[in-house]
């Protein structure tokens, strides 16, 4: 490989999952992932908020799910993006709560705050971030942020907020099976046609690539981002619900924290499920028992609904492809459920062939970001991915029929150019409905944005013309400019996202959490001279019962003394430049003592 | 209009080879992918956006012989108004009348129609392979009234009337194109067509 490491400044991959997220890097030895302070490298994308605010990320988090689960978010990327209306049946499962007013954007309420999904994904990805630069001892301010493949407009952008937000420049988005066969190419394949099977925490997503002498090509994508193994967890938990509901004569299921036990019991049975024949539901709550044995056999039974919603997109993806099933070489399997022996099964009958899974399921998106965040950096130069936009994208025409700009599976960047007109004498705007999806009715359709085209000539109807170009970028993401082609003026374009943030929220809550990083650095050094106090008032203490402290002349222990009161006195103030200042004439009024301290000792 | 042939640094013609369409498209990727200038300065990231915007949308175009060919027929000033695949080919009139009753009353929930539209599917999916092999020689017809050099005798007519042909093939195509997909959807009516993810 040809690698030049003398640029500088970190940019770090990251996987942001639904259950768990990941931060990487690649240096001479390859990509490697970068481990929190616990030494743990999965990061559990859950955040709970403190009764006096402070925020807990990771594994302290997931404890907290269990005994404050109202002020505790999980699986937080299943809200990334979406309407109240989309979500709004598996809100219920979920312990927190929605704030009130969230139609345009969906509000999570955890301890008299709100927060928008953005806001919560940016203080894992801050979490990510800061273990990052512990690491390096330097600080990283740039990113590439793997996305599902079949995240929509609206989900890519509230992911890209979610960066901004949390201080960093997302340099790229890249979907999830592309970034695993960026990893898996570098270490198994350079040249052949491979499918890459990527079923998560919350998401689904089947992409099939050309690999071709360092270019990744994907010839289609599909998926759903509604599909994971979250969904497995609630099913079992159903299921178990009502087990306690006949056994114990209870409905657990509104008490959040014996939900919230409930639901890590059964995780974990799942979990051993793929490795066992056997294993048990169990759970020890308010002086109560339970266990329910699952057998292999019916675990197979109940999921086998969920893994038969990943086969359709994935013949659709064949299909789409124009590849034979003979003709795809290898099958790469990514995400924690793949570990589920039916899934493997699954995949293997319908592609003909043994699937990969001999790469860390877990692990092998992040490294495929930390790869393209070399290429990105220039560190890496004979590998390009050649991505496609999974779904496409259309405009609302006469009643209410899409006509499709640009289809999907297009290679991004893309791009369509349309012209446009009025239909009244002296219009000057043009309201563009913009939709993305297949379906041939925009009702069908996902509601992307209304772009208004502002400041047209008012002159009569018919004779403006209005080029219009839509470019759907590198990550994904829309962008539209107008030119008046009788004027050849560049025409204002307003965008009003049918779902997300505005720019002005975003930039808000850029302020706002720079703001907040302001006040935890700020306590975080008040704190440190705390201890920093403690120590030398600790010191002092001793000193005092010490001989050579009576040999000092009175005024040098009446300064002695009058240092600690003022220490004393500023220790529980917020300012840490006066607490700093304050120990430093503590130690100035010791010096004497400390050296004949020594001595003493010496002697 | 953007020359997608001066895109990928191609002549115009009709008929080309994949396996070098592919080189040339992968190694002006390589040079043009946004990838490559994320270190420049924004006037260049920008350059490097619309010049692969434009590379891709010229390979996505250029590969596919049907886009290919409409691409074509627009860039040398010919109308393919979608109007017309509305019109039943002459030849066509009697097959697809029959066809239209057997679609009704297959819709109408009389299963006995089926055998007939299997039929009906095969002859049209049949004639979709003669107008793609009539289309080959098109191409090949017009691609020869190109390569005619200055010193002979060249007659532009000639390559007008083989793209004249061109677009009506086309439209032929398009029109038994959509009478096999209305088959395929009569015949395994699929309730559940692909949903966008919301």
């Amino acid at each position: 490989m040809d690698i030049d490491f003398t640029s500088t400044g970190h940019i770090v991959g990251i996987d942001l999952g639904t259950t768990n997220s990941l931060v990487a890097f690649m240096d001479l030895t390859g990509p490697r992932i970068i481990p929190g302070a616990d030494g743990d490298k999965l990061v559990p994308s859950v955040v709970s908020i403190l009764p006096d605010g402070g925020i807990v990320v990771g594994n302290p988090a997931r404890e907290l799910l269990l005994t404050q689960p109202e002020r505790t978010v999980y699986s937080v990327k299943r809200l990334m993006g979406r309407g109240l209306e989309d979500v709004k049946d598996e809100l219920k499962l979920f312990p927190f709560h929605v704030a009130a007013g969230s139609e345009a954007v969906i509000q999570l309420e955890l301890g008299g705050r709100k927060y928008t999904p953005p806001e919560i994904s940016a203080m894992v990805l801050r979490q990510l971030k800061q273990n990052a630069e512990d690491y390096f001892g330097a600080p990283v301010d740039k990113a590439v942020i793997t996305v599902p493949a079949y995240f929509n407009d609206a989900q890519r952008q509230a992911t890209k907020d979610a960066g901004r937000i949390a201080g960093l420049e997302v340099l790229r988005l890249v979907n999830e099976p592309t970034a695993a066969s960026l990893a898996y190419g570098l270490d198994k394949r350079e040249n052949g046609t491979v499918a890459v099977y990527d079923l998560g925490g919350g998401t689904f997503d089947i992409s099939i690539l050309k690999l071709h002498d360092g270019i990744f090509e994907v010839l289609a994508t599909n998926g759903d981002t509604h599909l994971g193994g979250d969904d497995i967890d609630n099913l079992l938990l159903r299921i178990a619900l009502e087990d306690l509901q006949s056994e114990w004569g209870e409905d657990l299921s509104q008490d959040n924290e014996g939900v919230q036990r409930l639901r890590r019991a059964v995780i974990q049975a799942k979990e051993k499920l793929s490795f066992v024949p056997s294993a048990a539901i169990e759970l020890e709550y308010r002086g109560k028992h339970y266990q329910r044995e699952i057998t292999r056999e019916l675990f197979d039974k109940l999921i086998t609904p969920i893994v038969d919603r990943t086969l359709g997109p994935c013949r659709d993806c064949i299909k789409d492809a124009g590849v034979g099933v003979d003709q795809i070489d290898e099958v790469v399997m990514v995400g924690g459920s793949t570990r589920i022996p039916l899934v493997r099964s699954a995949v293997e009958n319908l592609f003909r062939s043994k699937p990969h899974t001999e790469l860390n399921p877990d692990e092998v998106v992040a490294l495929g970001a930390a790869v393209q965040a070399a290429i990105l950096s220039g560190t890496v130069d004979n590998k390009l991915l050649l991505d496609v936009t999974p779904l496409s994208l259309g405009i609302e025409t006469m009643g209410g029929v899409v006509s499709k700009l640009i289809h999907r599976n297009s290679t991004i960047p893309a791009s369509a150019t349309e012209n446009f007109t009025t239909g009244v004498d002296g219009q000057t705007n043009v309201l563009i409905h913009v939709v993305q999806g297949e379906r041939e009715l925009v009702k069908d359709n996902r509601s992307l944005a209304r772009f208004d085209l502002k400041g047209i000539d008012p002159v009569q109807a018919g004779i403006a013309r209005i080029e219009v170009r839509f470019l759907i970028d590198a990550n994904g993401i829309l962008s539209v400019t107008a030119r008046d082609q009788r004027t050849g003026k560049e025409q204002t374009v307003e965008v009003k996202p049918s779902y997300g943030l505005t720019d002005e929220q975003v930039e808000q809550m850029i302020q706002e959490s720079f703001e907040k990083a302001e006040q935890d650095f700020a306590d975080r050094q008040v704190r440190e001279q705390r201890v920093e106090a403690d120590a030398i008032l600790l010191a002092v203490e001793k000193a005092r019962k010490h001989a050579a402290y009576f040999e000092l002349a009175e005024d040098e222990r009446a300064a002695i003394e009058q240092a600690v009161h003022e220490l004393l006195v500023v220790y529980n103030t917020d300012d840490h430049h006066l607490i700093a200042a304050k120990i430093e004439e503590v130690n100035q009024a010791t010096i004497k003592l400390a050296e004949n301290m020594l001595k003493g000792t010496q002697t | 209009m953007t020359d997608y042939y001066a895109v990928l640094g191609i002549p115009r013609g009709l008929s080309l080879s994949l396996d070098d369409l592919q080189q040339r498209y992968y190694a002006l990727s390589r040079e043009l992918h946004p990838d490559r200038f994320m270190q420049k300065p924004e006037a260049e990231r920008q350059r490097a956006l619309d010049m692969s915007s434009a590379l891709n949308d010229a390979y996505r175009t250029l590969k596919d012989p049907i886009k290919r060919a409409q691409y074509l027929l627009t860039l040398e000033g010919f109308d393919i108004g979608e109007q017309r695949t509305k019109d039943v080919p002459p030849e066509l009139l009697e097959e697809v009348f029959e066809l239209n009753m057997a679609l009704e009353e297959m819709r109408g929930g009389d299963h006995s129609a089926r055998p007939q539209l299997e039929q009906a599917e095969k002859n049209f999916t049949g004639m979709l392979v003669e107008t793609d092999q009539q289309l080959q020689s098109l191409f090949v017809q017009f691609d020869a009234s190109q390569s005619f050099d200055a010193s002979q005798s060249f007659d532009a007519s000639q390559s007008k009337d083989a793209l004249a042909q061109v677009r009506n093939v086309l439209n032929r195509r398009k029109y038994i194109q959509n009478l096999v997909s209305e088959v395929e959807r009569t015949l395994s009516p699929n309730p559940q067509a692909p949903i966008p993810a919301l």
